[in-house]
């Protein structure tokens, strides 16, 4: 049995605004998908479901579209979805939403936990980690390859380090945080999205959940975004006037060193 | 858009525009360029359910509604028009025409292998001297014992390289006009089937666009679909869904070119601005992101009524007019805002181009959609 969590990010393709208040983005006009490091998780727990038998679990914290990535994995052969969609936890920072996803979990009988090593949004990375320390199991992060034992009882994954290969092993349960390269997603079928719609997903509130709504949320924030800022816009490329073939060597030479200051 | 979508509509479009990106847009100007049928990708559509969008999960579909159908053609086509409309024309005037007119047996026996995409279906109606006049075909289907003998040139089949399952229309009784024509499925290897050479087109070329042949070929009397003599009927009936189709293709053409468009105007500078800040450009950018708008509303619209039981086809007939249309216009403007760069192979635009054309000739050319509209508006 295993559970996945799973976020919905804005697409890579999508063209980011920062708001007026420039600690955040404008969310309007954005399509969403599933974090794509979520869906190695999720893929990684169904090829264990296929193997071992068992269930897998969606769990994700999140306003009401993010149920279309939960039937996303619901398509793609997961069993049922559960969604805490609170309007209180809008905004909540990865150690609130860590708390919310642990306590959904915590209830259930479980052997892995996948989450996406971050999140292509803003990047944070604590999510897994924090729910890993919530529940008091070991936490397997940014994993490239998964092997469960025979008996079920342990797992031993690989981790990329510098150009090597680092592996571990671990008793189960255990939360493991997905990296690229962990497997090739499978598509949802057409068949699978209509067999999704008829899967459980349930909708919890905080207050279902036994959680106090005033430790979610944005003024409860133990992290703050001050400010974000644009990339700076590229440059347009600079060419090299000289004479002779020599002179332009020795322009380029000039501008590597001292405007470039890259030799 | 996303207002008129259910959440399973959106979930497909999340899921097929993903394979799209990852399997098709990678290679489709590959496939336009070696006039090349990817099987294997078709393959990997037939195992995600491509093939038998609408048909019945008993049958081996996926048994989505009209909407879903109308978005995977859509996204497939925005990355590769002529799988567009290989999927199309598979779907909606190959395999909707059994499930509609077919026994009981005909269905178990014809739709399982087309719905998993194992076998590829064709349409043969148009012919050397019958294409928009459709009661003008020559070919025949004469009853011999327990036989029809099928003889015949039907040209312009989409699919037709790759078919296995073709619906043949012909004269069953060629004195009694255009009452006397009829649908018979005829299979891919029976003697007398022949696939002739591949057209040479201007664009969806990665569809294996062929003429077939029938030299007295011989197929059994249970081929024969619904009953003889209805062979208009079933041919207009499956170019209401086809129309849906081919609507959804130009939708998906003109907004690939769109984004394209978009993208590239943002990027080349001209007189030391983005060209997109030059007003005659913008200009165009917001016609473009009217009519393809416009014309994926039209399609919704068709596809709701279909959806809902009630007579659409009428707003079909519309959906597919303004659709091409505008798959034409958009893509035209699209390589006017590339300037050279959009004339040259070098960039998708130059594909969509020629793709766009085709829209506004087959399932009916435009001229033919606004007679059908007119004599409906004026009835
Ligand atoms: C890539 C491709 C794929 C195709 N796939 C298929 C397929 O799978 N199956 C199939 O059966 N066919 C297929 N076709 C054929 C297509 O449907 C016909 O080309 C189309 O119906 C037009 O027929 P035609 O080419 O004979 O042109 P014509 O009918 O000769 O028309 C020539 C011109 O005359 C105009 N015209 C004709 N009659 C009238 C009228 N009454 N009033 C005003 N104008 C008129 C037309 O609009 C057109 O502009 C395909 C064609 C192409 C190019």
């Amino acid at each position: 049995m295993s559970a996945s969590g799973v976020k919905q990010v804005p697409d890579t393709e999508t063209q980011i605004r920062i708001a007026p208040d420039g600690q955040s983005i404008v969310k309007d006009d954005i399509k969403w998908v599933m974090n794509p490091y979520d869906e190695f998780g999720v893929e990684e727990a169904l090829r264990i479901k296929e193997k071992f038998g068992g269930e897998v679990t969606i769990v994700s914290l999140g306003p009401k579209r993010v149920t279309e990535s939960i039937r996303t994995a619901l398509a793609m052969g997961a069993d049922k979805g559960v969604l805490i969609n609170d309007p209180s936890a809008e905004d909540s920072d990865a150690l609130a939403t860590a708390r919310a996803l642990a306590a959904v979990i915590k209830d259930m009988e479980y052997d892995l936990i996948f989450t996406g090593q971050r999140g292509v949004d803003d990047d944070m990375g604590l999510v897994g980690a924090s729910v890993a320390e919530i529940l008091g199991i070991p936490q397997l992060s940014v994993i490239t390859k998964v092997e469960v034992s025979e008996d079920g009882t342990s797992v031993k994954v690989e981790r990329p380090v510098e150009g090597q290969t680092l592996t571990i092993e671990s008793p189960l349960p255990a939360l493991i945080t997905a990296q690229k390269g962990l497997n090739e997603p499978r598509y949802a079928s057409l068949p699978g999205i209509m067999k999704a719609k008829k899967k459980p997903l349930e909708e919890k509130t905080l207050a279902d959940l036994g959680l106090d709504a005033s430790q979610f949320g944005k003024e409860a924030r133990k992290l703050k975004v001050l400010e974000l800022t644009p990339p700076p816009q590229r440059q347009a490329g600079k060419i090299i006037d000289g004479e002779t073939p020599e002179e332009k060597a020795a322009e380029l030479a000039r501008v590597l060193h001292e405007e470039a200051k890259v030799i | 858009m996303d207002i008129f979508l259910s959440e399973k509509n959106r979930v497909v479009r999340q899921s097929v525009r993903r394979f799209c990106e990852k399997e098709i847009k990678p290679i489709a100007a590959e496939i336009d360029r070696e006039c090349s049928f990817p099987w294997e990708v078709v393959e990997k559509m037939g195992r995600l359910g491509y093939f038998g969008i609408q048909a019945p999960r008993e049958l081996g579909g996926a048994g989505l509604d009209s909407v879903s159908y109308v978005i995977v053609i859509e996204e497939i086509s925005k990355g590769c028009a002529g799988l567009g409309l290989c999927v199309s024309v598979h779907n909606s005037v190959a395999l909707y025409p059994i499930l509609a007119f077919g026994t009981r047996e005909q269905k178990q026996k014809w739709v399982p292998p087309l719905a998993r995409g194992q076998k590829i279906g064709a349409f043969c109606l148009t012919e050397p001297n019958a294409g928009s006049d459709a009661s003008g075909i020559e070919a025949t289907a004469i009853r011999k014992g327990d036989h029809y003998v099928l003889n015949g040139n039907k040209v312009f089949v989409t699919n037709g390289g790759v078919a296995d399952t073709c619906l043949i229309f012909a004269r069953t009784d060629p004195g009694a006009g255009s009452k006397g024509i009829s649908v018979v499925i005829a299979e891919r290897g029976t003697p007398g089937f022949v696939v002739g050479d591949l057209e040479d087109l201007c664009g969806v070329r990665a569809n294996p666009v062929s003429s077939i042949r029938l030299y007295d070929c011989r197929v059994p009397l249970e081929n024969l679909l619904g009953k003889e003599g209805m062979g208009l009927r079933i041919g207009l009936t499956a170019l209401d869904t086809g129309r849906l189709g081919i609507a959804a293709q130009g939708v998906g053409i003109a907004q690939a070119a769109f984004e394209e468009a978009t993208k590239y105007a943002k990027q080349r500078k001209q007189f030391g601005v983005p060209i997109s800040r030059h007003q005659a450009m913008g200009m165009m950018i917001a016609d473009m992101a009217t009519q393809v708008d416009a014309a994926r509303l039209l399609v919704l619209r068709a596809a709701v009524l279909r959806d809902q039981g009630k007579p659409f086809s009428r707003q079909s007939a519309m959906a597919k007019l303004y659709a091409s249309e505008t798959s034409t216009s958009v893509t035209d403007m699209a390589v006017q805002i590339h300037g050279g760069y959009g004339y040259s192979k070098a960039y998708p635009v130059e594909r969509y181009y020629r793709d766009a054309r085709v829209t506004r000739i087959y399932e009916g050319t435009s001229e033919i959609h606004r007679m059908v509209i007119a004599r409906s508006v004026l009835e």
